[in-house]
């Protein structure tokens, strides 16, 4: 049984969503022209997140990308907040200040961020108040603190994931007297998410990454061909520095203990999440949120196991490595994927594929007769075969699904097969999981004349 | 192989005359190579200076020339016919649908071919004939009816069977083919060396030319040219002719006061191949493939092969130059499906080797129809441009109508399809060109069927009622930008789409209109007619009706409250715009004209009218709507509606009074139809317009009111014999040939425009005139439909073509509007044509090569509504028993 390329499609783009940037936005020429995202669910129900918002106060672009694991309650919860503590990390005091006045005198607040959102990209009605009084408190204590200094992007990321994680830790020890939103609170603490987040004003490219998702940046180099510049580093048992640090952080006795199987304590893979209290709180304190907890969570082995060789927790922080990198021409799109693309994929082929998509038909090498001996006949046969190759890429509208498609259908010899595509696509849910892990894709593409004219001015 | 071609068009030889108006001081061998010697003085002054040394300016300085006007200076921004002339294929084609651009085409056929002898520059004139290939029957009809008109103006051709188009052309794949066209006398050229042989005599008639020259802008002083600017100095003058091509839209708007000239460019693809083992004979007919959307002629024993793909690739001009422009990028994958095309058409090319794939910007209007004549804001502005890939057809005609408008004030034939007056500023966007264009560069190949409308650039103009009439049905066509109803879809009935529509038979919206029409004719029915171009004149004294007297030909010293059918002619009495007017008070007229009027008749009254403060002149088009309210039940909608007795007796026909419909005050009610139907239009102000549209709609609800479009006002205005302006009507039409000296009074006591020319008329007769045609043996739904343009024969032979024509309800018959001439038998010499001429003759009108009889009339049927009545009471009487 096979799908046929309509069903393959109506699969490959249920989750796609554009954004173009306005081109007159009123205030600023935005260096990004837009975005296009995607996901491809392996898991039922898919465990991974993005989401992607304009600051509206500052100035600049938030997107990010989200891989869940123990369930997706985390990365949901992480998609929806953390980049409101972003923003309001980024805001300067005058504004937090209206903001806390607004909401003390019950008046309209400013909006802090304007969303782009697939329609099955939903919120949490339910938590959305114990969402808001925790980031008030935030900014409350943002006020407080005043430090009078400008706000640092690279610090204000740090701060935002750590209070985020901080808030989800604390909401699930305290718990809620709404027994929906008591569970709620638990699941999301006791599952865990990772962040690849990626800031952009002007020039100024700001990633934040926490976990195993990738951000990486597609450049052209003066031929015309395409490639990749990593922005992030993977934090997993393949990075040095990362099994470095997570041993320098405990006693040289846990070391053995510490990584096994490439995982963290032999269960994690990421070395770093948000939520995953299990690899946070101490033994204790994991018991008695337990034993308190809801009759669901009780019964729940998974939370009842303790990870072993469990001694000097925290294992696992939420603070994520922010990389810098100043935007240039030759820069031409960013690709935040989670693991499931990179897995099947190297990053490479990524940038040539989303490079050759971008710029399209248009910059495949043009056809000159020169002073070669070419026929009508043989210039027919060459253009025919090149229409043909260039068929395939207008299937797709966005580059996300572009990628999607040859991450789950390439062949050996670099392209699409069709069958190969359709069998992936149609097996059964138990089995998908086994052959590929679910992928969620953002494609932003820059504008280089923005970027071109931004470093001229300098 | 790029610059070895370009040599090859640019004949050397050229450089011999060439340096006769240069006093023999440079030659372009030298220039390349040493520093260029210091160019020829401009001219301090000269009467007109011609901006564009391509095809058409060297056509107009040649043709002005001989004219007898030599103060004339030519400037190029480059180098001469190195535009678009210089990568043109060199096809003159004389097959084409519309009359005018058939006139120009078979002129400049004629022109060019003895061009040689003139001017001693070779111009590679060669006569081919062209072969133009049907491979479906429409396309076929479609080629039946250009060999009519082709045939009625003397111009030999024929249609062939596949059979015969092998015999012409060995190299052509007939199998998937249904016939075709053969023009035997088109011609090729090396289209370079016409515009330079051109030049050569319109130099050596004293035109003055300079190269690498370009205007900055055109000064103008109290709404007229004064000058240029250029790059080398200024140069006074009285007129300015922009043939500037793809240039001609940026230099009109560079100037203090913009002209605006609504083309685009895009980028045209052309394959130039070496010579095949057998070298191709250079008398090789040209093969025009529309189905195939290519062309392929022979070229230096190879072929030349281009065509017009569906997806064209706009070209800015903006900031390029004439090398730029010479210089752009060939794109093969662009060019693939007219490569398949062509190898399908003739597959024993593939062993032919490329030498080149030119690409040639060629410029577009937005109705497929080049640009001519005056400015409507600039006096002494002209412009020629906007070729749509004709340029080298087109030229030579060109050319001379332009120099005739320049020196005679007209051309000698109607130019008004290609006038740029038919254009206003709406069509100048920059958006707008650029979609539409990339809708009428495919449309070069596709079929022409009657009742096209343009896709692009539309919802533009629209009537505040356009969302209602929508909602109800409506299907729309687009007229100067403003939408009108075509007709109404009733609920729960489906059209066509759109590609399955076009058909040259009945078509599928013929039962839709004819309820309409039965409805106007028994009931009442309601047509947005707010795209009418309406102006209000008015004086503080008696300035108006002077004016207005002196103006129109009717009488306007009416009382006030009457209407009046009048033409707007010229010195020759033909009709400049055919109107009505109101006259509001002693004081102030409102005056009503056909849609694409808006330009047109202002800038035609604004130059006529006394430069004098107390005498204003409005535009108020958009001011209101106009709902059109046709039907014997008209009277009883509105009178419910303003409690106001609306009968005959006291609200005449042609009459006009300001009242209250519904809660809206001050409509201004016209008991005119443009119909000949009884019934009102109802002059709106527009925030009325939808308070006074459904007031109607509910109170005609028990008369059985409905909606109706243009289709329907069509078949009623033609079957009682109305002649509509752009249609008809024409500057080369008077009322004598109309039937229309009623509507002049050639006694109102003072001199009008035109005066003279009827009078002559009325003493000589007229040479032609409006006669209508009922087609007798005619099958409405298995024969062709007529359209207009089809060639009427009385007794045999040629004596004109129908204007309009329309299915009539009533008749069930179809009618034919045309004007039928009376040529000597012996000289061709046109003849006084007579009521007996007329009367005495058996007719035939030509479909597409078809025959139908038809017979004559010079009066419309007295009254349609009673015959029809009474013939449906006998069928009634006769059916009752059953």
């Amino acid at each position: 049984f096979y799908l046929t390329p309509p069903q393959v499609n109506s699969i490959l783009k249920a989750n796609e969503y554009s954004f173009k940037v306005p081109e007159f936005d009123g205030k600023n020429v935005s260096s990004v022209l837009g975005f296009d995202s995607n996901q491809l669910p392996a898991n039922a129900p898919i465990e991974d997140r993005r989401s992607a918002a304009t600051c509206l106060q500052t100035r600049g672009m938030l997107l990010g990308v989200f891989d869940g694991h123990a369930g997706c309650a985390c990365a949901q919860a992480v998609s929806e907040r953390l980049f409101y503590y972003i923003a309001v990390s980024l805001l300067p005091h005058e504004t937090l200040l209206e903001i806390e006045n607004a909401v003390e005198s019950g008046r309209a607040l400013l909006p802090i961020l304007q969303w782009h959102k697939h329609p099955n990209d939903y919120f949490s009605k339910e938590a959305s108040k114990l969402y808001f009084n925790s980031l008030r408190t935030y900014w409350q204590e943002l006020i407080d603190l005043n430090s009078g200094e400008t706000t640092d992007v690279k610090e204000a990321l740090i701060n935002a994931f750590k209070r985020l994680d901080n808030d989800i830790s604390l909401e699930a020890q305290v718990g809620d007297p709404n027994s929906f939103l008591n569970y709620l609170v638990l699941r999301v603490a006791f599952s865990g998410a990772t962040a690849c987040v990626a800031h952009v004003d002007g020039v100024d490219l700001h990633i934040a990454n926490t976990g195993d998702s990738r951000a990486m940046l597609g450049v052209q180099e003066e031929d015309g061909s395409w490639s990749a510049v990593n922005l992030s580093y993977d934090h997993n048992a393949q990075n040095e520095h990362e099994v470095e640090r997570v041993k320098m952080e405990h006693p040289k006795s846990e070391e053995k203990s510490l990584v096994k199987q490439d995982r963290l304590l032999g269960l994690l893979m990421p070395f770093r999440a948000f939520g995953d209290v299990k690899f946070k709180w101490s033994i204790e304190l994991q018991k008695r949120v337990v034993e308190s907890g809801p009759d669901q969570l009780n019964e729940n082995e998974y939370t009842k196991f303790i990870p072993p060789n469990y001694h000097t927790p925290p294992y696992l922080t939420a603070e994520p490595e922010v990389i810098y990198h100043k935007l240039r021409p030759q820069d031409k799109f960013l690709v935040l994927a989670t693991d499931g693309l990179w897995e099947t994929m190297h990053r490479q082929d990524v940038a040539r594929i989303v490079g050759e998509y971008l710029t399209g038909v248009h910059h495949q090498q043009p056809i000159a007769v020169g002073g070669y001996k070419v026929t009508l006949g043989q210039m027919h046969g060459l253009l025919t075969e090149r229409r043909a190759r260039i068929s395939s890429v207008f299937e797709d509208q966005n580059a996300a699904t572009h990628l999607i498609r040859h991450a789950v259908g390439n062949n050996e010899f670099g392209t699409v097969d069709h069958e190969r595509l359709s069998k992936m696509l149609s097996l059964p849910e138990e089995l998908a999981r086994m052959y590929r892990d679910d992928m969620t894709i953002i494609v932003v593409q820059f504008n280089s004349h923005v970027i071109g004219a931004c470093q001229n001015e300098e | 192989a790029a610059r070895m071609f370009l040599r090859l068009l640019s004949d050397v030889r050229w450089w011999a005359v060439n340096s006769k108006w240069r006093g023999g001081t440079c030659s372009r061998r030298k220039s390349s190579s040493t520093a260029e010697p210091p160019p020829a003085a401009l001219p301090a002054q000269a009467q007109v200076v011609i901006c564009g040394g391509g095809i058409m300016g060297t056509s107009v300085a040649y043709h002005l020339s001989k004219m007898g006007w030599k103060d004339v200076v030519l400037l190029e921004q480059g180098r001469l016919a190195a535009g678009t002339t210089r990568f043109c294929a060199g096809i003159v084609s004389a097959a084409r649908h519309m009359s005018i651009e058939l006139k120009m085409a078979h002129y400049s056929n004629k022109l060019y071919q003895q061009l040689e002898q003139e001017t001693g520059v070779n111009t590679g004139y060669v006569k081919t004939g062209s072969i133009s290939l049907a491979q479906t029957q429409d396309r076929l009809i479609s080629l039946k009816r250009v060999v009519a008109s082709l045939r009625a103006m003397g111009i030999p051709c024929e249609i062939i069977t596949p059979k015969q188009v092998a015999q012409l052309h060995p190299l052509v794949n007939i199998h998937d083919l249904v016939g075709a066209m053969y023009v035997p006398e088109d011609a090729l050229v090396s289209s370079a060396n016409v515009s330079l042989a051109l030049a050569t005599a319109a130099s050596r008639n004293g035109v003055q030319i300079h190269e690498r020259t370009s205007v900055s802008h055109v000064s103008v002083q109290k709404g007229r040219v004064t000058g240029v600017e250029t790059d080398r100095g200024q140069i006074q003058c009285q007129y300015f002719v922009n043939c500037a091509g793809q240039w001609a839209y940026e230099l009109g708007h560079s100037g203090e006061e913009p002209v605006h000239i609504p083309l685009h460019a895009c980028e045209h693809f052309y394959l130039l191949t070496h010579p095949l083992n057998e070298p191709l004979a250079s008398n090789l007919p040209t093969i025009i493939d529309p189905d195939g959307r290519i062309y392929v002629r022979n070229w230096q024993g190879g072929i030349l092969s281009g065509g017009f793909e569906k997806n064209p690739k706009p070209l800015f001009t903006e900031g390029r130059n004439q090398l730029e422009i010479q210089n752009l990028q060939e794109d093969w994958d662009h060019f693939e499906p007219l490569l398949s095309a062509l190898l399908r058409r003739m597959p024993n090319l593939e062993a032919l080797q490329i030498m080149q794939l030119v690409n040639c910007p060629e410029s577009f209007t937005p109705d497929m129809r080049c640009i001519m004549g005056e400015s409507p804001t600039v006096q002494g502005y002209f412009v020629l441009a906007g070729m749509n890939s004709a340029g080298i057809s087109y030229g030579g005609g060109a050319g001379k109508y332009l120099a005739e408008w320049m020196v005679n004030g007209y051309p000698t034939e109607n130019v008004w399809p290609l006038d740029l007056k038919r254009f206003g500023t709406l069509q100048s966007s920059r958006t707008f060109l650029r979609h539409r264009v990339m809708e009428v560069m495919p449309l070069m190949c596709d079929l022409k069927v009657p009742r096209w409308d343009f896709q692009t650039g539309r919802q533009l103009r629209t009537s505040p009622l356009y969302d209602r009439l929508d909602a109800q049905g409506a299907r729309w066509m687009e007229k100067h930008g403003f939408e009108r109803v075509k007709y109404f879809v009733p609920p729960g009935k489906d059209l066509l789409d759109l590609d399955q529509s076009k058909t040259f038979y009945k078509p599928d919206w013929f039962d839709i209109v004819g309820s309409e029409v039965k409805c106007c004719k028994e009931a009442v029915c309601v047509i947005d007619m707010s795209s009418f171009t309406k102006f209000e004149i008015s004086s503080t004294g008696d300035q108006a009706l002077e004016s207005l007297q002196y103006l129109f030909s009717n009488d306007l010293d009416v009382p006030v409250g009457h209407v009046v059918h009048t033409g707007m002619l010229n010195e020759k009495g033909g009709y400049e715009n055919d109107c009505s007017i109101a006259r509001l008070s002693k004081r102030s007229f409102f005056m009503i004209s056909p849609t694409d009027q808006q330009v047109h008749c202002w800038a035609w009254l604004k130059n006529r009218l006394p430069d004098d403060s107390s005498l204003t002149m409005e535009d108020v088009t958009w001011k209101y709507t106009a709902l059109n309210l046709i039907g014997p039940r008209a009277v009883d909608v509105l009178s419910e509606l303003s409690y106001a007795p609306m009968t005959a007796e006291h609200f005449p026909s042609l009459f006009c009074k300001e009242m209250s419909v519904g809660y809206a005050n001050g409509i201004r009610v016209m008991s005119i139809t443009h119909t000949g139907e009884p019934g009102f239009v109802l002059y709106i102000p527009i925030e009325y317009a939808l308070h006074v549209y459904n007031e109607v709609m509910n109170m005609g609800q028990k008369y059985g009111i409905r909606n109706a479009g243009y289709y329907a006002l069509r078949s009623l205005r033609i079957e009682k014999f109305f002649a509509f302006w752009g249609q008809d009507l024409d500057a080369f039409t008077t009322p004598m040939e109309c039937g229309r000296e009623f509507q002049v009074k050639l006694e109102k006591g003072m001199q009008f425009v035109g005066q003279e020319a009827l009078l002559e008329q009325k003493q000589n007769g007229v040479y032609k005139r409006f006669t209508m045609f009922i087609l007798e043996d005619h099958d409405t739904d298995t024969d062709l439909w007529p359209w207009w343009g089809e060639p009427i024969f009385r007794n045999g032979r040629y004596v004109g073509k129908t204007t309009s024509s329309a299915y009539s309800y009533t008749l069930e018959r179809h009618v034919c509007l045309g004007f039928v001439h009376h040529f000597d038998e012996k000289t061709g010499e046109e003849l006084v044509v007579t009521t007996d001429f007329i009367n005495q003759g058996e007719y035939e009108i030509d479909i597409a090569g078809q025959r139908f009889q038809a017979k004559a009339k010079l009066y419309p049927f007295s009254s349609l509504f009673t015959q029809r009545r009474r013939k449906d009471e006998l069928e009634l009487s006769g059916y009752q028993r059953e």
